[in-house]
C-alpha cells in the first residue's frame, strides 16, 4: 500500500512535469519573440508583406470558401451514401494529408509554368486555395450536421423548395460553424511558407496586381532568418505574426461563444 | 433552378477529387521519368547527392526524415498524451479551459516562427552545450522543433478521444476500488487508444511534411548523419532548397524526391483511415 501511493505520487509528478513542459515551451517562445521584437515593430517597413498577405488570404478564401461550402452542401444535403461520396471523402482526406511542399511543387509546375501565371500572387493564392479546401469542406459539413432536421422539415412543410430551404434556413443557421473554419483557414494561409515560396516568389514590394510576385509575412520572416542580415526586422515580423494568430484565436472564441450561447 | 444548383454543388464536391488527382498526376508524371536515369533502388539507397555530377541518391535525406520524425513523435507522444490526461482528468474545468486556450495558441503559431525560434535559441544552445560538426544545426535541433510543433495535434486528438470515453467506465472502475490513476492508465487510455493512435499518425504526417521550420535548423548537408549532432537535410528540404533553380534531370530528381515523400505520407494516411474505420466498427 505504501509503495503504491509512492508510485502514484511519482506518476502525478511526471504528468505535471509534462504539462509544465508544454506550457513552458509556449511561454518561452512567446516571451522570447516579444522581448526581442517589441522594439522593432515597424509596420510601415512591413507594408509590402502585409499587402501581399492580405491579397493571398483574399484569393485563397475567395476560391476555397464558395467551392468548399458547395461541396459540403452536396455531401450533407443531397448525396446518398455510395461510391461517389466515398470517393469525395477519400479525396478530401488525402488532400488534407498532402504536405505543403508538395502543393508548392504542384503549384509551381501547374499554375506558374503550365498556366503561365508566373511567380505571382495569383499562382500562390490558387495553390493555397486547394490547400485549405479540405478544411473548409470538413468544418462546413460539421456545421451543417448540427442544424436540426426539424428546421428543414418546417421549411419544406411551408412549401419552400429544397434549394431555398438550404439557402435561407440551413446555411444561415450554420454560419458560426462555417466562420470558425474560415478563421482557421485564414490562419493556415498566413502561416504557410513552403507552398507560397515556390509559387509566389519573394519579391519584396507592394504588389500592383495579382500577376506580380509578392512576399507574405511568413515568407518574409523565412527570408530574413535565412539571410541573417536584419535580424531585428525578423523579430518585428515574428511579433506581427504572433499578434495576428492571437487575434484570430480571439475571433474564433467569440464565434464559438455565440455558437453555444442562448439562442 | 433546383436541379441546376444540385449539379453546381455536385461539381464543387468533385473539385476535391479533381484536385488530388491532378496533384498526384503531376508529381507522378514529373517524377517517374527520372527513374530512367537512376533506378528506384539506387535512388533510395544511394548515399551521394551531387546534382552537378548527375549523382542522385536520397538515402541521407530518407534517414534524416525518418529519424527526425521518429524523434519528434517520441517527444510528442510522451509529453502530449501526459498533457492531455492532465487537461481532461486532473485539472478543474476552469483551469483546463485556460490550458486548452494556451494549446490553441501553440497550434496557431506559424511553423516559420518555430523555425526562427529554433535558429535563434535552440541551435546556439545545442552548439554551446555539445558543439558538433554543424555548430548546433543538427538532427537534434530538428527533433526538438518538430516535437514542439506536433504537440498540439497529439494533445487535441488525445483530449477528444479521452473525453469520448463513456462516463460509466469511470464510475465502474472507481466503484471497483480503482484509484484515479489506475482508471486513467488501465481503462481510459485503452478505451481511447484508436483516437490517440490517429492523433499520433496525424502528428507523424505533419512532422514528415514540415519544410521551412526544418530548413532553418537542420544545416541542410546531404550526408548520412553519424550522430544526433550531425547536420542533416530532410526530403522536404531537399525539394525546397533546389527547386527554384533546378533544370532537366535535376528537376526530375526533385520531383522523384517529392514522389517518395508523397508515397510515405499517403501510406501513413491510409494506415490512419484503416485504424479509424476499424475503431468505428467496434
Amino acid at each position: 500500500m505504501q509503495q503504491k501511493s509512492f508510485k502514484e505520487t511519482v506518476l502525478y509528478g511526471l504528468l505535471g512535469l509534462a504539462t509544465t513542459i508544454t506550457l513552458g515551451f509556449l511561454f518561452w517562445i512567446l516571451s522570447y519573440v516579444i522581448i526581442n521584437g517589441i522594439a522593432h515593430i515597424e509596420l510601415s517597413k512591413l507594408t509590402p508583406a502585409i499587402v501581399t498577405t492580405v491579397y493571398m488570404v483574399g484569393i485563397g478564401l475567395g476560391i476555397a470558401v464558395p467551392i468548399g461550402i458547395g461541396a459540403a452542401i452536396y455531401l450533407n444535403e443531397y448525396a446518398r451514401p455510395g461510391k461517389f461520396v466515398n470517393a469525395i471523402r477519400f479525396a478530401t482526406e488525402c488532400l488534407a494529408a498532402v504536405p505543403s511542399i508538395i502543393f508548392g511543387l504542384f503549384g509551381m509546375m501547374f499554375f506558374v509554368k503550365q498556366m503561365g501565371f508566373g511567380w505571382s500572387i495569383l499562382s500562390g493564392g490558387l495553390t493555397v486555395s486547394i490547400m485549405i479546401l479540405p478544411t473548409v469542406v470538413k468544418t462546413t459539413e460539421e456545421a451543417l450536421k448540427t442544424v436540426p432536421l426539424s428546421y428543414r422539415e418546417g421549411s419544406l412543410a411551408l412549401g419552400a423548395t429544397k434549394l431555398s430551404t438550404i439557402m435561407k434556413v440551413v446555411l444561415p443557421s450554420a454560419v458560426p460553424g462555417i466562420l470558425t473554419g474560415v478563421v482557421f483557414s485564414t490562419g493556415r494561409i498566413i502561416g504557410e511558407t513552403a507552398a507560397i515560396y515556390l509559387t509566389a516568389g519573394m519579391v519584396f514590394r507592394v504588389p500592383q496586381s495579382v500577376m506580380q510576385s509578392g512576399r507574405t509575412l511568413s515568407v518574409h520572416l523565412y527570408v530574413l532568418a535565412n539571410e541573417g542580415i536584419s535580424i531585428s526586422e525578423a523579430y518585428g515580423t515574428a511579433i506581427v505574426l504572433l499578434v495576428v494568430v492571437f487575434v484570430l484565436n480571439l475571433i474564433s472564441y467569440a464565434i464559438a461563444g455565440k455558437l453555444s450561447g442562448p439562442k | 433552378m433546383d436541379k441546376l444548383m444540385r449539379y453546381v454543388f455536385m461539381g464543387c464536391a468533385a473539385v476535391t477529387i479533381l484536385s488530388i488527382s491532378i496533384i498526384a498526376g503531376y508529381v507522378v508524371a514529373n517524377g517517374v521519368p527520372f527513374f530512367a536515369h537512376t533506378d528506384l533502388i539506387s535512388f533510395l539507397t544511394g548515399k551521394e547527392w551531387i546534382p552537378s555530377g548527375h549523382i542522385y541518391g536520397i538515402y541521407p535525406m530518407l534517414v534524416a526524415s525518418i529519424l527526425g520524425t521518429l524523434g519528434a513523435v517520441t517527444i510528442g507522444v510522451v509529453i502530449g498524451i501526459s498533457t492531455a490526461i492532465v487537461l481532461v482528468e486532473i485539472l478543474p474545468p476552469s483551469l483546463s479551459s485556460w490550458l486548452s486556450k494556451a494549446i490553441d495558441l501553440l497550434a496557431g503559431i506559424p511553423s516559420v516562427v518555430y523555425g526562427f525560434f529554433g535558429l535563434m535559441v535552440i541551435v546556439p544552445l545545442i552548439n554551446k552545450t555539445w558543439g558538433g560538426p554543424g555548430a548546433g544545426s543538427s538532427l537534434l535541433a530538428v527533433i526538438f522543433i518538430l516535437g514542439i510543433m506536433i504537440l498540439p495535434t497529439i494533445i487535441r486528438m488525445t483530449e477528444v478521444s479521452l473525453r469520448a470515453v463513456p462516463k460509466e467506465y469511470k464510475e465502474g472502475a472507481l466503484a471497483l476500488g480503482a484509484t484515479r490513476l489506475q482508471y486513467i492508465f488501465k481503462v481510459q487510455l485503452r478505451a481511447a487508444q484508436s483516437g490517440i493512435l490517429a492523433g499520433i499518425i496525424l502528428g507523424t504526417g505533419r512532422a514528415l511534411g514540415e519544410t521551412m521550420a526544418v530548413m532553418l535548423v537542420a544545416g541542410n548537408t546531404a550526408l548520412v548523419p553519424d550522430s544526433i549532432l550531425s547536420p542533416v537535410r530532410t526530403l522536404t528540404a531537399n525539394v525546397a532548397l533546389e527547386m527554384s533553380y533546378a533544370m532537366g534531370t535535376h528537376q526530375q530528381a526533385l520531383f522523384a524526391t517529392g514522389l517518395v515523400l508523397f508515397a510515405l505520407i499517403m501510406a501513413i494516411n491510409l494506415l490512419m483511415q484503416y485504424i479509424l474505420k476499424r475503431a468505428g466498427r467496434n
